[in-house]
């Protein structure tokens, strides 16, 4: 498309290619000489960063491992990063993120998936996606990565697929003599846990400590049992990733006994959009948020409030109103039907036929 | 002059910028915030009385009475709520697989005609650009800025990215097709694309002297559509004849669009006319040959296609008050009663790029086009329940109608107690006597 950035790389190029280049791409307009391209070679590089799944290998009965060949754009990631993937499902893209699990720096990269109920792409991950598939990807991000040197001791605290930054931290670390690391891991029963036989040989091997808690017998873990687990917690930095609960109990634990700084925290679920009737608008662009009801299109709520939105048949049929929601809900009044964007997410949206369904951040 | 769809449904029209297609100013009053836009919905609306038409015809909306309307409004909800519920990775497939196809198509000749020396490949090649040319046109370009792909959130898929090969920029021809075309569809005085400014294709047009040559309009038109619509979508026309009119701010927004546009043609005419014959070499002056022809064969299709669309017998048109405080079941009434379809061929409807369901289209100009033909029989049986006119027709006879109006209508219509002839006569004279006086005045289509 039109659209597309201009390429860095191409001020690397040589002389000539550049003038072909220039040449292909004034003979391809409107288009772009790479929309030509990404038939034959969606992986090269100077490519949007895109990647092929190579294999699946299920891990428990509701997980399972893709490892996926990053196209040649791909700069690497530190363990414990994740990445976020758009991929297509029932013809709708969607982007999500998961934390790498792979070995660095063998052209492949792994994420492991657990299928949550009705969740759209974690099902469709762990049940549908064949090897071969193309899916976008964006580069590795995050902060929840061990520093260097490491730490002399280390707490794992993970449960169910929260232990995927953990597992992409665990099969990285050197050779040799390494730290002094606890994995305190919980999981309903045996059979959920991911990464079990691996985990067991660290284990065997000496390289961790492992304490795994069945829940669905044992009960959820209680911090405040945390002494008896690993009596030495409090020299340790704590690396802990899981559901909610988990991580928020975590942080007052640590916050209550003045050691948050040693506390690392990944949530799978940093904000959670409850969509709702009505609520706050927020236009990026001219800085202004207003209130609207449920019932009265973005539209019309953002011109009462005196803003100049884009408009054109304001019956949803035009497409002349379009703008992009960064994150929040929002309902279309023909069908009710409810458009979720989470953090991260670039959601084209048209305001004339959309309310507000709890809050809603527009580029406008 | 323009009309941006308004904020209410209060006849309070109020008339903005001519050019600006893309911030429209709140149009509404006050005192009509809150009354929000009464096409969203069906329901709603209250008999009212239809007045015939200038031409003496009836007004069509007469023919139903006010729950008739809303009852089929709320049908035709239902069959695009059961369409649009089911898009799917399926459709998705087939729109890729028409891209692809379009684009190894363009490629695959494109190089083929760099040998076009040779006869045989300058006939391959010169079909297959044309095919490639209307399919991206067509099926692709129209459907995808429509919109109809967006639900796939495929940034390279979507109406807000998509340019396509035609002097129009998209952006320009969203605003004067999607947004004025599609919601004031066939509305005398509001739809310009009745006549398109340049034809007069409806007894309740007002005749001027200049619709004298429009058999000959309609021909080079059909020629250069793209150029046309470039034109049209500028509003070029209305805008330098009223230039001393328009505020300051109107000129700049025309000189930007101008400007784009210019940008446009020169890009498109730089790769057709310019660096692919050059590239060919030796073949450079048959390769342009071909690229011409390729142009012009798409023009003519895309044309053709367009034309059938609105213009053949049986038909209707809409007086401009008819559609004040209109609901959605009129609005879908009128799009129903203000289109025409095209039979053929699953290779012709993709050829058209599905605006053979042009009924199908208006009435849903979101809906994946590969999924016109399915709802077509419903839509059908929905007319003929109502006793409404389903209009359709081959595209060679649905063609030969619209010429055959347009050589009609460049006449005036009859005039109780006087012929055709002495009310062309009566004009010719005062044109000769008022030295260009009654011209100025007389030769702006109304719709302008
Ligand atoms: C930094 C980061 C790293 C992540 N790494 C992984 C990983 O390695 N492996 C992995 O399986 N997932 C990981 N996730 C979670 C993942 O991004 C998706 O949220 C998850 O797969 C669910 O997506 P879905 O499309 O299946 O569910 P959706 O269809 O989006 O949601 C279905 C329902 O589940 C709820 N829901 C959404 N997300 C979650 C969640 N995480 N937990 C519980 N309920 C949820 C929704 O509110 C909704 O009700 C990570 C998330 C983040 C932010
Ligand atoms: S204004 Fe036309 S789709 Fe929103």
């Amino acid at each position: 498309m039109t659209a597309a950035p201009p390429r860095p790389a191409s001020a690397r190029r040589p002389q000539l290619i550049n003038g072909v280049w220039k040449l292909a791409a004034a003979i391809a307009t409107p288009v772009l000489p790479e929309d030509y391209l990404d038939f034959v070679a969606p992986l090269r590089a100077g490519a949007d960063l895109r990647g092929r799944i190579v294999a699946k290998r299920l891990e428990t009965a509701d997980s399972a491992t893709l490892t996926i060949k990053p196209g040649r754009s791909w700069r690497g990631h530190v363990p414990g990063q994740y990445i976020r993937i758009g991929i297509d499902v029932d013809g709708v893209r969607h982007w999500r993120a998961y934390s790498l699990t792979s070995v660095v720096g063998d052209g492949t990269i792994s994420i492991t998936t657990k299928a949550i109920p009705d969740g759209i792409v974690s099902n469709h991950l762990v049940r549908e996606a064949q090897p071969g598939t193309l899916v976008m990807l964006d580069q590795a991000i995050g902060e929840f990565v061990l520093p260097t040197p490491l730490p002399a001791k280390i707490l794992f605290l993970t449960a169910g697929s929260g232990i995927t930054p953990v597992m992409g931290m665990l099969r990285n670390l050197p050779t040799g003599v390494g730290p002094d690391i606890t994995l305190l891991h919980s999981a309903p029963t045996p059979a959920d846990v991911m990464f079990a036989g691996e985990l067991g040989a660290l284990a065997a091997g000496g390289r961790i400590r492992l304490v795994t808690r069945h829940t669905d017998t044992a009960g959820m873990l209680d911090l405040a049992t945390l002494d008896e687990q690993v009596p030495d917690w409090r020299e340790r930095q704590v690396w802990v990733c899981g559901p909610t609960g988990l991580l928020d109990a975590a942080e007052a634990h640590w916050a209550g006994h003045g050691l948050a700084d040693a506390l690392h925290v990944e949530r799978f679920r940093p904000t959670i959009i409850e969509p709702g009737e009505g609520g706050e608008i927020t236009f990026l662009g001219s800085e202004v948020t207003i209130d609207a009801d449920g019932a009265t299109p973005i539209l019309d709520a953002g011109e009462d409030a005196g803003l100049l939105l884009k408009s054109g048949c304001r019956m949803g049929i035009c497409f002349g109103c379009v703008v992009t929601m960064r994150q929040g809900a929002v309902r279309d009044l023909r069908t009710g039907e409810i458009t979720v964007a989470e953090p991260g997410d670039e959601l084209p949206i048209q305001t004339c036929i959309n309310a507000v369904a709890g809050s809603c951040d527009l580029e406008a | 002059m323009t009309l941006a769809p308004e904020r209410t449904s209060s006849p309070a029209r109020t008339s903005i910028s001519p050019t600006a297609p893309h911030v429209s100013e709140p149009t509404h009053l006050e005192a009509e915030r809150h009354t929000l836009n009464t096409r969203l919905s069906v329901g709603g609306g209250s008999e009212r009385e239809h007045l015939p038409k200038k031409s003496g015809r009836p007004n069509p909306f007469g023919r139903l009475t006010n729950a008739e309307i809303e009852g089929i409004g709320r049908e035709l909800d239902a069959i695009r709520a059961e369409v649009m519920d089911s898009r799917g990775a399926r459709d998705a497939a087939y729109i890729r697989r028409v891209i692809k196809v379009q684009r190894g198509l363009e490629i695959g000749s494109r190089v083929v005609l760099l040998f076009s020396r040779n006869k045989v490949a300058w006939a391959a090649g010169t079909v297959g650009l044309s095919l490639a040319k209307i399919l991206e046109n067509m099926e692709i370009g129209h459907n995808v800025l429509h919109g109809q792909w967006d639900w796939m959130r495929d940034p390279k898929i979507h109406s807000t990215t998509w340019d396509w090969d035609m002097a129009s920029p998209a952006k320009q021809w969203k605003h004067s097709h999607n947004e004025l075309h599609h919601t004031y569809t066939n509305v005398l005085g509001r739809d310009n694309d009745l006549g398109y400014g340049l034809l007069r294709v409806d007894e309740d047009q007002e005749w001027q002297l200049f619709h004298l040559g429009q058999p000959i309009w309609h021909l080079i038109n059909a020629m250069f559509f793209e150029y046309g619509i470039a034109a049209y979508d500028l509003e070029l026309r209305g805008n330098l004849q009223n230039w001393n009119e328009l505020s300051d701010k109107d000129k700049e927004v025309f000189k930007a669009n101008l400007h784009e546009m210019l940008g446009k043609i020169r890009k498109q005419a730089l790769k057709d006319y310019v660096l692919h014959p050059l590239v060919s070499g030796p073949s450079f002056l048959p390769t342009l040959a071909a690229n011409f022809t390729a142009n012009i064969v798409r023009n003519v299709w895309s044309n053709t296609v367009i034309i059938c669309g609105h213009f053949p017998d049986g038909i209707d048109t809409f007086e401009t008050d008819s559609i004040d405080g209109e609901t959605r079941g009129e609005w879908y009434l009128r799009q129903m009663l203000g289109s025409g379809n095209i039979s053929g061929s699953k290779f012709t409807h993709i050829m058209t790029g599905n605006l053979s369901h042009q009924i199908e289209h208006h009435l849903f100009p979101d809906m994946p086009s590969n999924r016109y033909a399915e709802i077509s029989p419903k839509i059908q049986a929905l007319m003929a329940k109502h006793d409404l006119h389903y209009v359709t027709g081959p595209v060679l006879k649905q063609a030969y109608q619209v010429y055959r109006k347009v050589c009609r209508l460049s006449l005036p219509n009859e005039e109780p107690g006087r012929s055709r002839w002495s009310v062309v006569r009566g004009e010719l004279a005062k044109v000769v006597r008022g030295k260009g006086e009654a011209r100025t005045k007389r030769h702006l289509p109304s719709t302008v």
